[in-house]
């Protein structure tokens, strides 16, 4: 790996403009102080019930994201550059989706090969020829980044499905404000804390036409044992939303409802937080129990709004990934400003053969895989687990993309050995309605083992606080 | 409001109802195997613990023989029972955490405080000399939630579905207590008034935390069967009593049919059970055969919580 970005200094240990006061008070911090923070938080997290469930672990179904004290810092600047680049990319998968369940011009064009779109269990065929309203897809998008140098950011991934982890921006922001509130009042930190009103005028914006002033929502989450339940009941709650299982809708003479203690209630947009293929029995999985039968054709009659809409994940899937750029040029008109990762697709005999002689050097990720799982990480991994994951790939190289070991940027974290350099990414959340809106800051996951690339929380990652300073 | 939130704040309140009363019953259990005399009746004392906690049937599933040790561990720890404190516990959080929106935080705090704390504590470390201290912690964390729930709820539909979860807990126990003693540890003739006699009422009323409460009452020195009895069913002034927490049951049924301006067969079974208890005397109820009286009663209550279950769109 190259040179590595400091986020909170120059390569000359100089420290960088908007980091010059957070570098004072880190250096200010006894480890008491700093144990007793953390302890505080803790207790914050763990009497508020923010936990986090990983699957396959048995005897720690739910545990706490490890939080770091030390926040990730924007300018003011930086942040306007990259929330542009951003803005680009989220318009340009709308229109992207609106067209594949429209006319396809792109595969018309050949700039995407058809097979990849039309052959991807991603496509929902269901969706073809439906425009929901406002033409709106992806509403709430969460695009991964991750920075290598003063000015390039590369995205991830674009996570158009139901992205998780807003709940974390919003706690590790109060957990901050409770613990230092110094900090807060020598900086112009701009607040995340709107970010639940915003996805409610967001939801209200697409309602269905004939929903009226005020439509109601509801929040469609699959139940107590989803690794994320945490956050939809928080996120019901902030928005003063109910928050439904499948079991508590149900669709009648053309609309969906809501059973209640007294009289079925109307509901107009769901912001389902399941995938496509549980929403609805009769058109999709039929052994769905999550879902709601009905509700897909009443979506697509127009008297409910689905948010996302299915059939956004054909943008997210890695396979399409390596086409973003060329979707951004075909919509906009305009050069990428944010740059996506090369990416070998291990599915072409070239690509495959350069891949295996070069596992140890590369990040191999499954093409329907997230949140960490199943991915081989050449530079760290043991030569066994290099030669395992080898004979997988071999097995089902479509299954399979290959990216270069990015040199993700690093950030001052607090260990156990005390202040030390860990790699760290970036999650905004990116809300489409009436317009794009983007929340000054997201979620910064942090890889809390030295030299580790991996910062998914099913992976032992924890998160920071993420500032953006105003002028 | 939901149907499953309505569902899951009753549940919820009813859970912790039952960890309390199995705290309570394990206190009293403990108590008699300590005495000197236990040492022949040990098995037949932690038996009728067994059968008023109803977990006969799930502790002789997995164990053949009584022990102290394996009693506390089943009626404690044991996931395999539904009615152990850790179910009690974690079904309830897991109600309360499925309708966190509807709840305040100090509630909600209390859930899941007492949910981590409990999961901190290794099995093998409440010994009998500890478990006294532990069950006192499940009893005052349970009257911590029913503070804040108090303390902290509007006096709304969510408050009441959670006051119908606790009601109709506690009447089914008190009930089910009375009737383990009454028909199941029924004495022979001869053992009537006998130490062993007078001491098993005494537990009963331990049990339910009435055993000084009534000696005050009845300025009475000895538990008497027929006054017991009277206690737990008929005196309002009783808060675990049949009487009582029907008041409760009807108080929260009309508070519901006054917000949503409707009333149901629910509301009017209640009032017709609350009626009867009120105008009940000891002698008739004798007189017909006490345990027939609480079987009815045991029945009656279920019927009602399978009515206001379905009423209110129980999932």
């Amino acid at each position: 790996m190259g040179n590595i970005f400091n986020e909170m200094l120059n390569p000359d240990g100089s420290v960088r403009g908007h980091y010059s006061q957070i570098h004072d008070w880190v250096g200010s911090l006894s480890k008491a102080n700093v144990e007793r923070a953390l302890k505080e938080a803790e207790g914050i997290f763990r009497r508020l019930g923010i936990t986090f469930a990983v699957y396959g672990s048995e005897e720690a179904s739910e545990r706490l994201i490890p939080f770091d004290i030390i926040p990730r810092v924007f300018a003011a600047a930086e942040w306007r550059r990259l929330t542009i680049g951003i803005e680009q990319r989220v318009r340009a998968i709308n229109a992207f989706l609106h067209d594949l369940y429209h006319r396809q011009e792109i595969l018309r064009a050949g700039r995407i090969p058809k097979d990849i779109i039309l052959q991807n269990s991603a496509f929902v065929p269901q969706m073809v020829g439906l425009t929901p309203p406002r033409g709106v897809y992806a509403h709430i998008i969460g695009v991964d980044i991750v920075r290598v140098s003063e000015t390039e950011f590369y995205v991830l991934e674009d996570n158009c499905r139901t992205p998780s982890g807003v709940s974390y921006m919003l706690e590790d922001r109060e957990a901050m404000m409770f613990l230092f509130p110094d900090l807060f009042k020598s900086h112009r930190v701009a607040p995340v804390e709107n970010y639940p009103a915003m996805l409610r005028q967001t939801l209200e914006s697409v309602a269905p036409a004939g929903a009226g002033s005020e439509p109601t929502i509801a929040l469609l989450t699959p139940g107590i044992h989803n690794s994320a339940f945490f956050e939809h009941a928080f996120l019901a709650d902030e928005m003063g939303v109910e928050l439904c299982e499948g079991s508590d809708l149900f669709v009648e003479d053309g609309y969906l409802y809501m059973r209640t203690t007294q009289e079925p209630k109307r509901v107009d947009v769901v912001y389902r937080r399941i995938d496509d293929a549980y929403i609805d029995p009769l058109t999709f999985r039929p052994e769905s129990t999550l879902g709601v039968p009905g509700l897909f054709d009443l979506y697509r009659a127009g008297r409910v709004t689905l948010v996302n809409a299915p059939g956004t994940g054909i943008a997210d899937d890695k396979s399409i990934y390596t086409y973003i750029p060329d979707v951004i040029e075909f919509y906009t008109g305009e050069k990428p400003i944010l740059k996506n990762v090369p990416t070998w697709r291990c599915g072409e005999p070239k690509d495959l053969t350069y891949v295996l002689d070069h596992l140890a050097e590369l990040v191999i990720k499954e093409v329907h895989g997230s949140g960490g799982y199943g991915m081989l990480v050449g530079p760290t991994s043991s030569a066994k687990e290099i030669e395992d994951f080898r004979s997988r790939l071999k097995a089902t190289p479509k299954n399979y993309i290959a990216q270069p070991t990015l040199a993700l940027s690093a950030s001052p974290t607090f260990t156990t050995a005390g202040v030390a350099s860990r790699h760290i990414d970036l999650r905004p959340f990116v809300l489409t309605g009436e317009r794009v809106r983007i929340t000054p800051g997201g979620l910064t996951r942090v890889a809390l083992k030295d030299g580790s690339l991996v910062v998914n929380s099913s992976q032992g990652g924890g998160t920071k606080d993420t500032w953006v300073l105003e002028d | 409001m939901l149907g499953r939130t309505a569902s899951s704040l009753f549940w919820m309140s009813r859970y912790i109802e039952r960890a309390e009363n199995m705290a309570r019953l394990l206190e009293v259990g403990y108590r008699i195997s300590l005495m000197p005399r236990a040492v022949e009746g040990h098995r037949d004392e932690w038996l009728s613990t067994l059968t008023s906690a109803a977990c006969q049937a799930s502790y002789f599933g997995k164990h053949k023989d009584i022990t102290t040790k394996n009693i506390i561990h089943h009626l404690l720890f044991d996931d395999d029972n539904p009615s152990s404190v850790r179910t009690c516990l974690k079904t309830a959080r897991n109600n309360g955490r499925a309708v966190r929106t509807a709840l305040t935080r100090d509630v909600w705090e209390s859930l899941n405080g007492t949910w981590n704390e409990f999961v901190q504590i290794k099995p093998g470390s409440i010994t009998t000399d500890r478990l006294p201290g532990f069950l006192d912690w499940i009893k005052q964390r349970a009257m911590l939630f029913r503070g804040a729930l108090l303390g902290t709820m509007l006096r709304h539909d969510t408050y009441f579905f959670s006051q119908l979860g606790t009601f109709i807990e506690r009447a089914d126990n008190t009930a089910r207590i009375l009737d383990v003693k009454y028909y199941i540890l029924l004495p022979k003739p001869s053992d009537v008034g006998s130490d062993v006699d007078i001491q098993q009422w005494a537990t009963v009323l331990r049990s339910v935390s009435a055993h000084r409460s009534y000696r005050w009452f009845y300025r009475d020195s000895t538990y008497r069967p027929w006054l017991v009895a009277e206690f737990l069913i008929l005196r309002e002034e009783m808060p675990r009593s049949l009487t009582f927490c029907y008041q409760w049951i009807t108080r929260s049924l009309d508070g519901l049919a006054e917000d949503y301006g409707k009333s149901y067969g629910c509301q009017r079974e209640a009032s017709e059970i609350y009626a009867r208890l009120e105008a009940g005397k000891m002698d008739d109820i004798f007189q017909s055969g006490l345990h027939e009286f609480l079987q009815d009663f045991v029945k009656a209550n279920n019927q009602l919580a399978a009515e206001i279950a379905q009423t209110y769109n129980f999932p």
